[in-house]
């Protein structure tokens, strides 16, 4: 990206003007780090102790019903369950790095029900395209952008990001399970 | 339409309490776990900090250089038919190849047009609901060594795609043009 902009200054003659933009951009991205730092701390700070607390195995023994809609194939009490109720839960929650571990469990747990070990089953397909539809109740990430450029109300995103991602959970799930039916 | 933005408003809040709450009756030093999280959390945005230094310079050069509106122009015959605004295309076809990439762009849409424009709540909302596909199911599917992925990839796409046009209905609608 870096040469390819270099590359249109030197054509367009704009030389002064990139190197300009390259210095102040760079602080301006200290600037950004340095403010963003007392929203994500308090964020995840909060995160934390909804972790501690158990929160999360809490919710996620009560996907019981969505996970058995979701995940026919799957038998009663196989461990993939928990797992992609975990990784599930935490995506909401916005816990990226606490929903890898048990989402890549959960596949390794999908992979010994597969039949075929190189072919993708149902069960994975559902599981990526909700996933990577990623329903999510708060980004603090967005909102402290927000924040940082000046936004008069950097939280009223908030509502619309849930019913958007809700949406495109929702095409998911329908997308995945009328390819379910057909085959 | 008015209670979505209350939605919005009584969120934060709404989790902090009861996540606080909900530790304090499990008995555990909610304290000593929000030092701990908080901790961690400038661990973040320090690990954050050179992505976002090269990114933002990346981007400030090609905002700049005015190959970024050399790209959205390139694109926008293509949806001039719709009202979607051509700006935001780049941001949303980065969002599903690299998150870090996309922040850059989000940056400095932020900076142009505000994030209390159209285009600013635009592009906020749409970065909730979208994930970068390509990096995810690499690294899903990689671990347990699937080669074929039948249907995930449009599925993926469909609901992304599901989901950009759902901001974009639902900025007009809560927010107007």
């Amino acid at each position: 990206m870096i040469i390819f902009a270099i590359l249109i200054a030197a054509f367009s003659g704009g030389m002064e003007a990139i190197t300009q933009s390259a210095l102040d951009s760079s602080m301006e991205a200290v600037d950004l780090a340095f403010k963003m730092c007392g929203s994500v701390a308090m964020w995840t700070g909060i995160m934390r102790i909804a972790e501690k607390s158990g929160i999360i195995e809490g919710l996620a023994r009560k996907m019981g019903p969505v996970l058995r809609f979701l995940f026919p194939d799957i038998p009663e009490g196989h461990p993939a369950q928990k797992y992609i109720a975990t990784n599930m839960i935490a995506n909401v929650l916005g816990l990226g790095w606490a929903a890898t571990p048990p989402g890549l469990k959960a596949m390794e747990e999908l992979q010994k029900l597969n039949k075929k070990k190189d072919v993708a089953s149902h069960a994975m397909c559902m599981f990526m395209i909700i996933n990577i539809s990623s329903v999510q109740i708060i980004s603090i990430n967005i909102i402290s952008y927000r924040m940082q450029y000046g936004s008069q109300n950097p939280t009223e995103i908030i509502g619309p990001s849930i019913l958007a991602t809700l949406f495109s959970t929702l095409v998911a799930i329908i997308y995945g399970k009328l390819k379910y039916r057909k085959e | 339409m008015k209670w979505i933005l209350v939605l919005s408003s009584i969120m934060i809040p709404l989790v902090i309490i009861s996540v606080i709450t909900y530790g304090l009756l499990q008995g555990i030093n909610v304290y000593d776990a929000f030092a701990e999280g908080a901790k961690d959390g400038l661990k973040i945005v320090v690990r954050l900090l050179p992505t976002l230094i090269g990114l933002m310079m990346a981007v400030g050069m090609l905002r700049t250089s005015g190959a970024l509106d050399g790209i959205t122009r390139l694109i926008s015959p293509i949806i001039s038919w719709t009202n979607f605004p051509e700006e935001v295309i780049p941001i949303a076809l980065m969002r599903s190849v690299s998150a870090a990439a996309s922040v850059g762009l989000i940056l400095d849409a932020f900076k142009m047009y505000g994030p209390d424009s159209f285009i600013g709540r635009l592009v906020s909302i749409m970065f909730g609901c979208t994930e970068t596909i390509f990096y995810t199911m690499s690294v899903y599917f990689m671990t347990v060594k699937i080669k074929e992925t039948r249907y995930t990839l449009p599925g993926a796409i469909i609901a992304t795609f599901a989901g950009i046009v759902a901001s974009y209905y639902l900025t007009l609608w809560i927010f107007g043009a």
